[in-house]
């Protein structure tokens, strides 16, 4: 009876048995469980159920050849959704990256129009952008006081404004032919965006995962005080994290772009919310310091796969809207459910151990 | 025989790895001043959440009125007339003083319910012109000074019929001719049958008000004594007590060439006029209460925040850090405080933590090797005989010393001269601590200099090789450890009147 109370009071703080210095074991633990509660199983399941009802409603669906074409058709705001992903590991959010996207699309278009080469005025565009994260960066460093909502909301606002008294409500296009082929063209039977997307997939990842400065950002996104304290810059990192977020959106600005043919200023509205919402979709706490790049590659697929799904049904855009924001909630609440239904259970039971124990005194 | 109004018997408070109070007694007499005094982690905070319902008691029992008593929230206790004051005010600055001492018993109109302001407001007044306090109730708490804000708290408590108040080192945060105004207004309450325990480090604080006194040393109750009957020696001895046990292995090491000199820092509003100097080996003991600007030197040093008056030099180099980064680059390395605020990532293992600080050790280009780091954190982690079974053990699941250990571990990876531990065993338990000062004496054999912050005088008498003592952001006392005593070096500490402390230093 004792002995099964020490055992339980054991467990309860997981305190190891006392002992010597031996234990210390520096072999990876690994778990078949622990395998399969991983989030992304979930995409993957999710995903599946996409393609099996796309390919009920269309027959064509999964043809090889449609399969691989259709990414080409949402792939361009998935390159934002990587250093967003970035932002969101940090514990913050960058709602101006729509904006960024009109801006900096808006500038390429008029400055090549203005007689810039085609070349340059991409260079411009991606300069554009990463001026634009950069200046939220430094905002963020510089005035400690204002939250990241306020900074972001405030350029997205500026951006937009900019990019409106550039151009006025026109659009502007007449690019070069070959332009386009960043959106339609493919290498080898693949399109180029999709080649594009796997590039920034794979680079991403492998900064996020098995880089210092992808360790640095899950430290921060836990405890940015410890950070400082254990010697890490976090101030250059916070800056470098919104400056990446920027020149993805430039990215993003030159394939839709390049897909649409011509830009205005109101292009890319709303991106940033459909953007975090991938992001979220993908398992990365809004808290900062979860997440792994597997899990928005996939929600990139889910939502893009079914807003396709759902054109070849004749839905209409809206009723997307409403299904895509439905699964969003529904996934957040699955997530939460399955690590804090544990905790809340393993709460309980304590605090019954402990009135047991009131009660014999 | 006077009535007892408030009577503890027997308290026990456990916390995973800690007995915060154990078996302790204390009684309070209707219409007097009872202070409790104590050193830093006597169990004073934990015996007022207990009376106040913040913590439920493990074993004993409590008697309010004669009556048993169990309260289970500070609402309760509060229902029951027992408010206290906490040092740091807990006001709505946004509000008014009327609307901050009517807080959750607002007076409202008999049938409509809505608030009844002016009724609030006289009823404020009258309790304000009670305590002599020259200020209206229409006030905005925060353009109130802190000592009125306090005057504040105490009209509340007295709003809400309190028959038992509880003050948390009100004085701590006043100058002395606030803390004459408290005096007075304590004195009255008194006088008009409210019972006061007084939590209380300053003397002058004692002897001003006390009608009787209890210390509590390591959670355990000491003595009660009439205010008139013991001198300051006695007390001071009674808090400070127990013999230097032989948790401290004291070591001889051989003190090398001079790496610190800090010459007058001084940062307005934490420290002023800061001097002392630190050889290799050697430990040099920061010591004073909590709050006496200890603290904000140490994060000077390690670049955590700036300071605008006096120089440092680094083996001879002028420094200044701008960031801890700065100040690790240049040899100086520190334990947090708060570990888990500072030091750790806890939803991380064990080995993340260790490599945080020196993840350009472990990585080549930028790129983290799985491999080296698991070898690198693993040795430091067995180097330091941190208890867990696998470096991918979560550090929030260990134990409080086992944490510290990590954090040692950690700022250890670095090249380092200067190592400042502030509170190192703090929450840690007795077997852990014994651990961390082998440690700390390993770390002075091999030449680091140590800077340890600590309120624990066993800890500095058993450790240090000098001592600096602070009050109030000021050095009142520098002396080596040979020959020093607990008495001298608590008065530098705590004793405002000057003679006192020149003689304290002497």
């Amino acid at each position: 009876m004792v002995a099964e109370e020490e055992k339980r009071e054991r467990k309860k703080r997981s305190v190891p048995p006392p002992g010597d210095g031996t234990l210390l074991s520096t072999t990876m633990p690994w778990s078949w469980k622990d395998f399969f509660l991983q989030w992304e199983w979930m995409l993957v399941a999710v995903l599946s159920l996409v393609i099996v009802v796309n390919s009920l409603i269309s027959p064509f669906f999964l043809n090889w050849h449609t399969f691989i074409r259709t990414p080409a058709s949402f792939l361009d705001k998935a390159f934002i959704v990587f250093p967003m992903m970035f932002v969101i590991i940090l514990g913050k959010i960058d709602i101006s990256v729509g904006s960024t996207v009109a801006l900096s699309a808006v500038i390429m278009a008029v400055s090549y129009n203005a007689g810039l080469p085609m070349g340059l005025a991409i260079l411009l565009c991606l300069g554009v952008g990463a001026a634009a994260g950069a200046i939220n960066g430094f905002l963020l460093v510089a005035f400690r006081e204002l939250s990241f909502v306020i900074v972001t909301l405030s350029t997205m606002i500026i951006y937009r404004g900019i990019a409106y008294i550039i151009l006025g409500n026109r659009a502007s296009g007449g690019f070069p032919e070959g332009f386009s082929l960043l959106a339609w063209g493919s290498l080898g039977g693949v399109p180029i965006i999709l080649i594009a997307f796997v590039i920034a997939a794979v680079s991403f990842g492998l900064v996020l995962h098995k880089t210092v400065f992808g360790r640095a950002l899950f430290a921060m996104g836990h405890n940015a005080r410890a950070c400082r304290h254990s010697g890490i810059n976090t101030d250059l990192i916070l800056w470098t994290v919104f400056t990446l977020n920027g020149l993805m959106a430039a990215v993003t600005a030159i394939f839709l772009t390049s897909r649409m043919g011509s830009t205005r200023p109101n292009v890319a509205m709303g991106y940033e919310l459909e953007v975090i919402a991938m992001v979220a979709l993908g398992g990365v706490s809004t808290s900062g310091g979860v997440g792994r790049i597997g899990g928005p590659v996939l929600a990139i697929f889910i939502v893009g796969f079914l807003g396709y799904g759902m054109g070849l049904a004749n839905l209409q855009a809206p009723i997307v809207l409403v299904v895509i924001g439905t699964l969003l909630i529904v996934s957040v609440l699955a997530h939460k459910i399955r690590f804090q239904g544990f905790k809340l259970f393993r709460a309980r039971s304590t605090a019954a151990t402990a009135g047991e124990k009131n009660q014999e005194v | 025989m006077e009535t007892k109004i408030l009577e503890l018997q027997n308290v026990t408070k456990v916390f995973p790895g800690v007995k915060a109070l154990d078996n302790v007694q204390f009684d309070l007499r209707q219409g007097e001043i009872h202070c409790l005094m104590g050193e830093n982690g006597a169990g004073k905070s934990t015996f007022i959440k207990v009376i106040t319902g913040v913590h439920a008691p493990d074993e004993g029992e409590m008697l309010l009125g004669g009556e048993p008593v169990l309260f289970r929230t500070p609402r309760e206790a509060y229902k029951a007339g027992i408010a206290a004051i906490y040092q740091h005010v807990t006001a709505y600055p946004d509000l008014t003083v009327a609307e901050n001492i009517f807080m959750g018993h607002e007076r409202v109109t008999p049938w409509t319910r809505r608030i009844d302001w002016a009724r609030m407001h006289r009823e404020a007044q009258d309790l304000l012109d009670s305590l002599d306090a020259n200020f209206s109730s229409r006030e905005r708490m925060g353009n109130l000074s802190v000592a009125r804000q306090q005057i504040v708290e105490i009209a509340k408590a007295l709003s809400a019929q309190a028959r038992v108040l509880v003050m948390d080192e009100p004085t701590a945060a006043l100058t002395r001719y606030e803390s004459e105004e408290l005096y007075r207004i304590t004195e009255d309450l008194r006088n008009s049958g409210v019972s006061i325990i007084f939590i209380s480090h300053r003397m002058e604080d004692i002897w001003r008000l006390a009608d009787r006194v209890t210390v509590f040393r390591d959670g355990r109750y000491i003595d009660t004594w009439e205010a008139r009957e013991i001198t300051q020696h006695d007390l001071v001895v009674a808090m400070v007590g127990r013999e230097i046990s032989h948790l401290f292995p004291k070591r001889k090491v051989k003190t090398g060439d001079e790496i610190l000199r800090v010459e007058k820092l001084g940062r307005r509003g934490f420290f002023q006029d800061i001097s002392f100097s630190l050889k290799q080996g050697e430990i040099l003991a920061l010591t004073g209460l909590v709050g006496a600007g200890r603290t904000e030197v140490c994060e000077a040093l390690y670049g955590v925040c700036s300071w605008d008056s006096g120089r440092v030099f680094l083996e001879g180099a002028p420094y200044r850090p701008g960031s801890p980064r700065q100040a690790l680059e240049a040899g100086i390395g520190a334990l947090p405080e708060d570990r888990q605020l500072e030091g750790l990532i806890l939803q991380w293992e064990i080995g993340k933590n260790i490599s945080l600080a020196s993840l350009g050790e472990v990585s080549r280009r930028g790129w983290i090797q799985i491999a080296r780091e698991r070898d690198y954190a693993g040795g430091l982690a067995k180097k330091l005989s941190v208890k867990a079974p696998s470096i991918f053990t979560r550090v929030a699941a260990l134990s409080g010393g086992n944490q510290q250990k990590v954090v040692v571990a950690k700022i250890l990876s670095r090249d380092l001269k200067v190592i400042i531990l502030d509170e190192p065993t703090k929450g840690v338990d007795v077997g852990a601590k014994a651990a961390i000062y082998e440690i700390i004496g390993d770390l002075a054999e091999q030449g680091y200099g140590i800077i340890l912050v600590s309120s624990e005088m066993p800890e500095v008498l058993g450790l240090s090789d000098r001592i600096v003592v602070m009050k109030r952001g000021r050095v009142t006392a520098h002396m080596e450890t040979a020959g020093a005593t607990q008495e001298e070096i608590l008065r530098a500490a705590m004793v405002s009147d000057q003679k006192e402390m020149a003689h304290g230093e002497a």
